[in-house]
């Protein structure tokens, strides 16, 4: 797809002839996401869909006690030190952004008064800057006014280096000004496309400027108020233990009229994914329940306990094949893997070609992941509800076969393709983890009937996913030839995403392995388009870009997409939550509701 | 008993501690794994916060530099903060202390309670059929794991009965009587695995140590004078029978300070022994070594009160 295609897309919306979701769904299934495609409709002059609740309880409270639990607990209740999605979503009970992503990718202003657009000029033509508007009226739970004071200190807290904040990545490249005590602009440095990042969804809950004032920078870890939050949020802080449970109160001054609905909550974390889901679906003690990774056919077995529904949410997560481009089993100046090497057997196209049509990922999907996997062709996350049903991927062994047998690589006596002495043969290694083990199985038999042999190796996941510089078995030094994990998209944007493929991150250890680029495949094209669309006003022309990122990938089969993996959360049959993949598990928490 | 022996045996136990902390600190900080290798995996924190991070914890200095700074910090009564809630770990450790005491502390008294009378009883009738049932129950008992009889208890008493709840919270609202009970409810299930596996041991010994005892020639003498059955049992079996025990006892007190890991994870009590399985699984180096160095201490405390206790009991044992 190119930019007339789109442009003729944004056409058939305009006249009517083509529906906002069949649009949506079309990006989509060309690896772009929801929210860039609401974008492009945005900056096109579509009038955005208001995203709204669906609320219906007519008074605060009432509803009793909110039992969540998280089976890993928060740890900390300061969204600028969130380690993990459970920090994040301990912290969003308390802290708002000034808008949340709703499960379609569409903006929902919370503590802002409106979403800023290119009509009311609030969003710069340049776009070199964006300007939000604050609500008025919202208090901290203390009783201070909420300000644009409170927004600019945010930035500053978290861009500062000595913070260490781990939200620094939205701040650190922008400036914020305070224009007058509701408004506040942030400037970029370079015109942005995608201005949504600095104070949303994520990375955007705002902490109070008097209380943290006087802990900036090396002295952020001795503020209080890091263990007890004071937020603008539908719930009161009433106590907190580390890795156990966090407790709140109604907050009876919330800014929207008629929340939050329950009296109290409470989110409990310890135990383990399946008896969390047990709690919920099977004896009901539990309203809601977080992140089941759990197979799904006992999910389905919960299920019939009647007292709860399991709910799949399309996000981000991609569990990936990695192909290597360097040579893993050759040092060069003290590192494997050097970019001065070239891989043996992989760096031949048709090799590649051959390997992708090997990963038979519909079985994959059918017999191990089941509704908490799927299948998929692209790279950049592809929500079920939008998925096109023209695109598609291919399992084809006899195809695989014929590729390397034209290619010159001959079976030899032990039924291993060989060419000019070199053997197809590939370790391939991923985290101890049973489906990952199971789909490694699955891959290294149709390989084997390909003539490829696939030697599988499992690392323990605490070495696996660690940053150690000295052992050779992490995924960053990526010392085999085929690896298997998941990656995440955080943010709605790709952009971000697919830096991970820029010749600048390679990870290697001239950089201690902390680049992003694990696969080391260099290519000045993607390069340049990633680049031109890094400041590409257009979105129609930065989103036929950014396709053109994802294609690129696909097409070299520099990895190979096996299944996205969506959210998966179990709630109580009557409590009615919107839950998006773009956003906390908890983003839209001042709505959640009971039904009589 | 002398003074003199306790001061002794008191600095005895400094080198040793020093020791146990000397290689917990090496294989902790040996191991693999990274407390911020989650931030690793998320492209929207830039590697440079993680480097930050890293620096500003220390991670990056040589291990004796690091055992050093823990050490003197240590002595100093500060025991570090943890990386993954940068609290500081004794408030961590003190707000886990409660669910702990209770819920081993009373699985402890009850298996103490049970299994004393049963194994006195059992142990001065051998092979008798209340021996023989009580035997039984021990070996079902101690060979049957807590995951197994923890589970087993949450599908009958929780899942099909729906009476229990097996969630155990630490912040019930609730007041008064309303809030004994709940507590009691969400404890038995824990207190009665535990206790189980408690006592099952404990009945073994005691019955043995009651056995050894009653073949003695002064409990026959004690006999052929006319006391009552009743009076040779307690007055002359069991005091002496139980000075093993009470070591046995004092020995195993340090777990009721260390948690139950497994028990503690499948009824998700806020204890310690939770604590640990967490602070290991995501590398926080400071709060296991707390926790483990705190319980090495435990057990040399509790190892000198039970040679304390022996010779208290036992006066034929001379301190020297």
């Amino acid at each position: 797809m190119n930019e007339r295609d789109i442009r003729e897309l944004i056409d058939g919306v305009k006249k009517g002839a083509l529906s906002r979701r069949d649009f949506t769904r079309k990006l989509v299934a060309v690896g772009l996401t929801a929210p860039i495609a609401t974008q492009i409709l945005m900056h096109s002059g579509v009038a955005i869909a208001q995203s709204k609740a669906t609320y219906k309880p007519t008074k605060p409270g009432g509803g009793g006690p909110l039992k969540v639990l998280w089976w890993q607990g928060p740890t900390l209740l300061n969204p600028h030190f969130a380690v993990g999605t459970k920090d994040q979503d301990g912290s969003r009970l308390f802290y708002e952004p000034l808008a949340g992503w709703d499960g379609d990718g569409n903006l929902r202003p919370v503590l802002a008064a409106q979403i800023p657009s290119r009509e009311d000029g609030t969003i710069a033509a340049d776009g070199k800057s964006v300007v939000w508007k604050l609500k008025k009226g919202v208090t901290w739970h203390d009783g201070k006014p909420f300000t644009a004071d409170d927004v600019v200190f945010n930035w500053a807290f978290a861009k500062d280096p000595a913070t260490a904040a781990t939200t620094s990545g939205s701040y650190k490249d922008v400036t914020v000004e305070k224009i007058d005590d509701f408004t506040v602009k942030v400037i970029f440095d370079k015109p942005t496309p995608f201005w949504a990042d600095a104070f949303v969804g994520v990375n955007g809950m705002i902490i109070p400027k008097h209380l943290f004032a006087d802990y900036t920078g090396g002295k952020s870890r001795d503020a209080p108020t890091n263990l007890k939050p004071v937020g603008t949020g539908p719930y009161l802080f009433t106590s907190f233990k580390p890795g156990d449970v966090v407790t709140g109160v109604i907050n009876p001054k919330y800014h929207q009229e008629n929340r939050p609905h329950f009296d109290s909550v409470e989110m409990k974390g310890g135990g383990d994914a399946v008896s969390a889901a047990r709690a919920v679906l099977q004896t009901g003690e539990y309203d809601f329940a977080w992140n089941l990774q759990v197979e799904d056919e006992i999910l389905l077995r919960l299920e019939k306990g009647g007292k709860g529904r399991v709910e799949i949410s399309p996000g981000g997560n991609m569990e990936h094949i990695q192909v290597a481009t360097t040579d893993p089993w050759t040092e060069v100046d003290g590192e494997r893997s050097s970019i001065k090497t070239k891989h043996p057997t992989l760096s031949e196209p048709a090799v590649r070609q051959a390997l992708s049509l090997l990963i038979d990922k519909a079985s994959v999907e059918k017999f191990i992941y089941g509704r908490t996997g799927q299948a998929t062709p692209n790279f950049v996350a592809n929500p079920e509800k939008y998925r096109s049903k023209t695109a598609k991927f291919e399992f084809n062994v006899d195809k695989a076969a014929d590729i390397l047998e034209k290619a010159g690589w001959k079976k030899g006596a032990d039924g291993i393709r060989e060419k000019d002495g070199t053997k197809l043969k590939f370790v391939f290694q991923t985290s101890i983890n049973q489906p990952r083990q199971k789909t490694q199985a699955i891959i290294k038999q149709s390989c084997q009937k390909a003539g490829i042999d696939v030697e599988v190796k499992a690392v323990v996941s605490s070495v696996f996913f660690s940053s150690d510089v000295a052992n050779p078995d992490t995924y960053p030094h990526f010392y085999t030839d085929l690896q298997m994990y998941t990656v995440t998209m955080s943010q709605p944007d790709p952009e971000v995403y697919l830096r991970q493929f820029l010749t600048a991150e390679v990870a290697q250890k001239d950089n201690k392995w902390q680049g992003r680029n694990i696969t080391r495949w260099r290519n000045a094209e993607y390069d340049a388009t990633h680049t031109t669309a890094q400041t590409e006003l257009d979105p129609v022309k930065r989103a036929a870009l950014l396709i053109k990122c994802n294609d690129m990938v696909i097409e070299n089969v520099v990895v190979i997409p096996v299944v996205a993996r969506p959210g998966v959360v179990a709630m109580n049959s009557k409590l009615k939550a919107e839950i998006s993949g773009w956003d906390n598990n908890t983003w839209d928490l001042a709505n959640w509701f009971k039904e009589g | 008993m002398s003074r003199q022996y306790l001061i002794r045996r008191l600095l005895i136990a400094l080198p040793s501690l020093l020791g146990i902390s000397l290689v917990l600190f090496t294989v902790l900080a040996l191991a693999p794994g990274d407390p911020f290798g989650e931030l690793a995996t998320n492209p929207n924190v830039p590697p440079e916060v993680r480097m930050a991070l890293r620096e500003k914890f220390g991670l990056d200095d040589p291990i004796y530099l690091r055992y050093i700074h823990w050490l003197v910090a240590m002595i100093h009564g500060d025991w570090g903060f943890s990386f993954v809630s940068r609290v500081n770990v004794d408030t961590l450790i003190l707000q886990r202390l409660p669910a702990t005491l209770f819920v081993i502390g009373s699985a402890q008294l009850i298996a103490i309670l049970v299994a004393l009378p049963v194994g006195v009883l059992a142990g001065t009738r051998p092979y008798s059929i209340f021996d023989q049932i009580a035997n039984t129950l021990a070996f079902v008992g101690f060979s049957l794991p807590t995951f197994f009889t923890g589970l087993l208890l949450i599908l009958i008493f929780s899942i099909q009965l729906d009476w229990l709840p097996f969630v155990y919270r630490s912040d019930i609202a609730a007041t008064g009587f309303q809030w004994v009970w709940e507590y009691f409810k969400q404890a038995i299930m824990p207190i009665t695995v535990l206790g189980l596996f408690q006592g099952a041991s404990l009945v073994r010994y005691v019955r043995s140590a009651v056995l050894d005892v009653a073949r003695l020639d002064y409990i026959t003498t004690a006999r052929s004078k006319g006391i009552g059955e009743r009076r040779v049992v307690i007055r002359h079996v069991v005091r002496t029978a139980l000075i093993p025990v009470v070591t046995l006892v004092a020995l195993q007190m340090p777990i009721v300070f260390s948690g139950a890991i497994v028990t503690e994870q499948i009824f998700r009590i806020p204890g310690i022994g939770s604590l640990l399985i967490a602070s290991i699984l995501a590398n926080d180096t400071p709060v296991v070594m707390a926790v483990t160095f705190v319980f090495a201490c435990l057990v040399v405390l509790f190892n000198l009160i039970a040679d304390v206790l022996y010779g208290w009991l036992d006066p034929r044992i001379a301190f020297r």
